[in-house]
């Protein structure tokens, strides 16, 4: 079966919201198993006393990228459909920035936060009902906005494009920085104080 | 290996875990081509409720209007399912290791008047920013990475350094 099963047409859409479901539910075990329910353990990578983000989301990411290109080269999946989001250049860097000082102040991104309210955490809660606070003052406010957001489009472009490198190089570049960040993060681990939580 | 404890201490081996989110980002991408998200059922939810509340504000609002199309409902949206399931699978761990609590979880520095304050205020920033990113540490970040998109490294980038540098100005509501 070639991928991606739904545009393909291999997997009917009415099947669409039960794998969602199904996707979702994989998603939050993971990352509840791993202790993102948990701010204080996210924030460790920060302070450095406990890695366990910088350990699942860059493992989690060279997995993924490396199943996507293997299926591709075999030809069991076509990687050209796949959705890439499209590079506004400012609008992005803007966003991300935003989104670091909230990880700062509330100790959750999105998903985490969904995590933490579905083992009954109080304060992923107020972080969650703050997420739909932020979404609906953006729409407010969106004409002032208008002019950065929809700025310096350059599509859904591939950072080895952009850095004028093959695929696989990239890749493989990737993967070496992400060992060399876990063996530093074991480094650190050692040094610092534990913190408990 | 750690013996699996059920006080709500036990957490699995972070790089298992994160071949194991790998693996379901990867079936994610295989079966439906896109990544998995978060923000996106926010933003979905919001206009849906905008949408039921004052229509005709929704319908002139240059941003909800670019979410809201005649056939399908913006709750009708993939990540909507998927953020459900992100609920259930989190409940499911969460019995599993013994983790089920009613708590505020905060640095013994500060009270849980003050940690609800931040956390309300870290969502609401986050909220913001991924509007502006078109999506968030799931949707942008990781997804994109998967893909090596652009947007999702550069996202990727801002979004930890900058946290990184922040987290150290509010150092006292963590450490």
């Amino acid at each position: 079966m070639v991928g991606p099963l739904i545009p393909m047409g291999v997997i009917p859409e009415a099947w669409n919201n039960v794998i969602a479901l199904l996707l979702g539910a994989g998603f939050g075990f993971t990352l509840e198993a791993s202790g993102f329910s948990s701010s204080r353990k996210i924030m460790g990578t920060f302070f450095g006393y406990d890695f366990v983000v910088l350990r699942v989301f860059f493992t989690a990411a060279v997995t993924a990228m490396t199943g996507i290109i293997y299926f591709d080269y075999m030809g069991w999946m076509d990687a050209s459909m796949l959705y890439i989001n499209p590079y506004y250049v400012m609008s992005a860097i803007v966003g991300g920035i935003i989104m670091g000082l909230g990880f700062a102040l509330g100790g959750f991104c999105p998903g985490t936060s969904f995590c933490g309210v579905a083992i009954g955490k109080i304060d992923a809660l107020f972080f969650t009902t703050g997420l739909f606070l932020g979404v609906f003052i953006f729409s407010e406010l969106y004409p002032l906005f208008d002019k950065l957001y929809n700025g310096q489009d350059i599509g859904g472009a591939k950072i080895y494009d952009l850095l004028g490198m093959r695929q696989n190089v990239f890749a493989f570049l990737l993967i070496i920085a992400a060992v060399g960040m876990f063996y530093f993060a074991g480094f650190v681990e050692k040094k610092v104080k534990k913190v408990e939580y | 290996m750690k013996k699996m404890k059920r006080d709500g201490s036990f957490y699995i081996n972070p790089y298992l875990g994160g071949i194991m989110l790998g693996l379901v980002l990867f079936s994610t991408y295989y079966i439906t081509g896109r990544g998995l998200g978060a923000s996106g059922a926010v933003k979905s939810s919001v206009v849906s409720a905008v949408h039921t509340i004052a229509p005709v504000h929704a319908e002139n609002n240059k941003y909800y209007s670019k979410f809201l199309s005649d056939d399908a409902s913006p709750m009708s949206n993939w990540l909507v399912f998927e953020v459900i399931g992100v609920l259930v699978g989190g409940f499911l761990s969460g019995t599993l290791y013994g983790r089920l609590k009613f708590k505020v979880e905060h640095s013994p520095k500060i009270t849980s008047r003050r940690r609800l304050i931040a956390a309300l205020a870290g969502g609401m920033l986050f909220g913001i920013g991924s509007q502006f990113a078109r999506g968030c540490t799931s949707g942008a970040a990781l997804s994109g990475m998967a893909v090596l998109s652009a947007s999702g490294i550069i996202t990727m980038m801002a979004i930890f350094g900058s946290a990184y540098l922040f987290s150290w100005i509010f150092k006292k509501l963590w450490i």
